[in-house]
């Protein structure tokens, strides 16, 4: 049964598996001396495709800059980019993987803030620093000390734009929220909470999941209060369907939202529904600042079309994280975490950028609107 | 008053969609004995098919009145949706016929994602518009209740389409055909159905209806993806099984009330106390409820199992 030479195969076969597994993790490992691996998580597939596709646009584009301009540190940078479908749980899944197996020094992503809820823990056990770009919801940060955030927080959008409402003089307004999202959840929270003790009425709140198509029934509700406005604080993709809807029905009124509608496929969808729509987002590529007016120019010529605010933003959080590399003179992770979080008045894209001591960015916010199928630029709101 | 009857009407015209779909598990089951869970995928199938099929004949189309072009995009996308749903039959399920029916109940399954992610790949991941084919009017006139042209469109084809199906069951050799394989396959081949074909057309029937259902969806909700088939399946799947499945009119009246349902419960979230957001748990919660107390379904006989 057990001849010499079946023997002789399998310890071959064997010894070809441990030189595969080696060198396997030679390849994925940080034993590359030249090179910083820098890991990033975003949707490029699926349902908010377009917020990962961009941020993942940005990201690259600051690496490829660095690394024209001669690395850090004397090495080169080199992104890995992990795709998580636009999956729940998926993005915890991809950031272990990043973690474990390719070694990277920090974590750049998600956009979405239900992910980005999923990484931290990870990067905040494995002690790897990670930068959200766009994640708003508030509890992100609370993870713990290695999770950053570039961007702006939901009380302050969800404020922003109740603020906004009632300059419109709009005193009434109904809410939409997608209750499988913890970003609109959070925005239509704090809208409330600044909207009612100012002397709003919320006229009726109304719930939806993700991926639902049908609104009639909540938008019928909705109608029956007569708001002057209506707060849908979910993603674009539902959002356009909502604003078509909302017009078959009938409704009028404008709907506002947050930095989620940021996305071509809105006015795609909605066509002419969402015209006369206003939302708060993190940078305007309609500003006439040379720094943003540059940025423009060389993301087209990159990427051949206008950036918007995710890839602003993925620009932005890849710019700061090394910065902060440059200061801290090492990838450790200690270090370098303390590095991010001594982050200050850096001139970002989307602003000057400082962190906090609960590791958020302290920045203002633009409001823009839907017209003639472009975003265009109402106002900015500082905090 | 008339916020209810606007519920209503928003719940029978979601409901309609189900229902066509929820014709085509209830015909395969009918003459097959078994649930062709692939079937919502061959419904995303015809959403695309029509977008590219609008897409490809544009230029001809636009020169035509609207209705006539939709009737081409419509009965384009149901004839390449048959011929894929008979493909699907031949290379899937009829290799399987004689062995135990869990075999291809697993397979449908294996189908369903094969498709799914095959359009992933093939079609992308991200959202798409789907093109206005019907003019985005409303139709006034109904005392404050809004009404537009899709819907009516939707309507009309829906219950045109399940009045066509009937007409072939009943009066036709074919669905006589059907008729006699799904009382018994055995005796209807010695009567000299062959039995092959029937089936063959039966899933050609079926995808077409499935086609159909996706394009009206698609007028109705013009956003689609590759993913889009799989809640309208299983809710139209609940609606076959509400009705008695393997009942053709059971199938239409069990859509029309998961549609109603649902939008009622969304519609009034506020004072049942269910956010919004559970209207889907609602269909599944119905369906349990049949399982347990009638579990033939709404229209359906009691089949007793012979020893």
């Amino acid at each position: 049964m057990f001849s010499p030479r079946s023997f002789a195969s399998l310890t071959a076969l064997a010894g070809a598996l441990i030189i595969g597994f080696t060198s396997c993790k030679k390849e994925g490992g940080n034993a590359n001396a030249d090179e910083i691996v820098i890991g990033e998580v975003a949707a490029m597939t699926g349902g908010t495709a377009t917020f990962g596709t961009s941020s993942h646009a940005g990201t690259q584009m600051a690496i490829d800059e660095i690394n024209a301009a001669g690395g850090l540190l004397g090495k080169k940078l080199k992104l890995i980019t992990e795709d998580d479908q636009s999956k729940q749980g998926e993005a915890g899944t991809v950031a272990k993987k990043l973690i474990s197996r390719e070694k990277i020094v920090a974590l750049l992503g998600e956009v979405a803030s239900g992910k980005s809820l999923e990484m931290g823990p990870i990067a905040q056990k494995a002690g790897v620093p990670m930068i959200s770009p766009a994640s708003t919801n508030p509890k992100v940060t609370e993870v713990g000390d290695y999770v950053f955030r570039i961007c702006f927080i939901d009380p302050f959008q969800g404020t922003v734009m109740a603020k906004f409402a009632m300059s419109r003089g709009w005193k009434k307004v109904a809410i939409l929220t997608d209750t499988k999202q913890d970003y609109s959840v959070g925005l239509a929270q704090f809208f409330k909470e600044y909207f009612a003790k100012n002397g709003g009425t919320i006229t009726g709140e109304q719930s939806y999941g993700s991926g639902d198509k049908d609104f009639k029934a909540q938008l019928t509700a909705i109608k029956a209060g007569a708001p002057d406005a209506i707060f849908a604080s979910g993603y674009y993709n539902e959002t356009g369907l909502i604003a078509a809807q909302a017009r078959e029905l009938g409704i009028t009124a404008p709907l506002l939202g947050g930095d989620g509608w940021d996305s071509p496929s809105l006015v795609e969808v909605a066509g002419k529904a969402i015209e006369g729509s206003f939302f708060s987002n993190h940078f305007s590529n309609e500003d006439k600042s040379p720094k943003i007016q540059d940025f423009v120019k060389r993301f087209q010529a990159k990427h051949g079309k206008t950036p918007d605010a995710m890839a602003a933003l993925g620009y932005d959080s890849a710019m700061i994280l090394a910065d902060a590399i440059k200061r801290a003179g090492t990838t450790e992770g200690k270090a370098l975490r303390d590095a991010i979080a001594t982050t200050k008045d850096f001139d970002g894209i989307t602003g000057k950028i400082t962190l906090d001591e609960k590791r958020n960015a302290n920045k203002s916010a633009v409001v823009l609107t839907i017209k003639d199928g472009k975003f265009s630029f109402v106002e900015s709101l500082a905090p | 008053m008339s916020q209810f009857l606007q519920q209503l009407l928003n719940g029978l015209f979601l409901g309609s969609i189900y229902a066509l779909i929820a014709l085509g598990y209830t015909m395969v089951y009918g003459v097959l004995r078994f649930i062709n869970f692939a079937h919502g995928d061959v419904f995303m199938l015809g959403a695309f098919t029509g977008l590219y099929v609008n897409k490809l004949l544009a230029p001809v189309l636009a020169a035509l009145p609207w209705p006539v072009a939709i009737l081409i995009v419509l009965v384009l996308s149901m004839a390449i949706c048959a011929a894929l749903g008979i493909l699907i039959e031949w290379l899937a399920y009829r290799p399987l016929r004689d062995k135990p029916r869990l075999n291809v109940l697993i397979t449908a399954i294996g189908v369903s994602l094969l498709i799914e992610y095959t359009g992933q790949l093939v079609f992308g991941a991200t959202q798409r518009p789907f093109p206005a084919i019907i003019p985005k009017v409303n139709v006034g006139g109904l005392g404050g209740l809004t009404v537009t042209m899709t819907q009516v469109i939707v309507a009309v084809t829906a219950v045109a389409l399940m009045i066509g199906l009937r007409f072939i069951v009943m009066k036709t050799k074919m669905g006589m055909a059907m008729r006699a394989l799904s009382l018994n396959p055995t005796a209807s081949s010695l009567m000299g159905v062959n039995n092959s074909v029937v089936i063959s057309f039966t899933f050609g029937l079926g995808s077409a209806l499935a086609a159909a259902g996706g394009i009206l969806y698609a007028s109705l909700y013009p956003s689609i993806e590759p993913f889009m088939g799989i809640l309208p399946g299983l809710k139209a799947f609940v609606a076959a099984v509400l009705g008695g499945i393997g009942n053709i009119p059971g199938a239409a009246l069990g859509g029309l009330i998961i549609g109603v349902t649902e939008t009622l419960v969304a519609g009034y979230s506020d004072v049942l106390g269910i956010p919004s957001g559970y209207r889907d748990g609602v269909a599944f919660v119905i369906l349990i409820l049949i399982l347990l107390f009638k579990p033939s379904g709404l229209l359906g006989k009691v089949e007793r199992e012979k020893v």
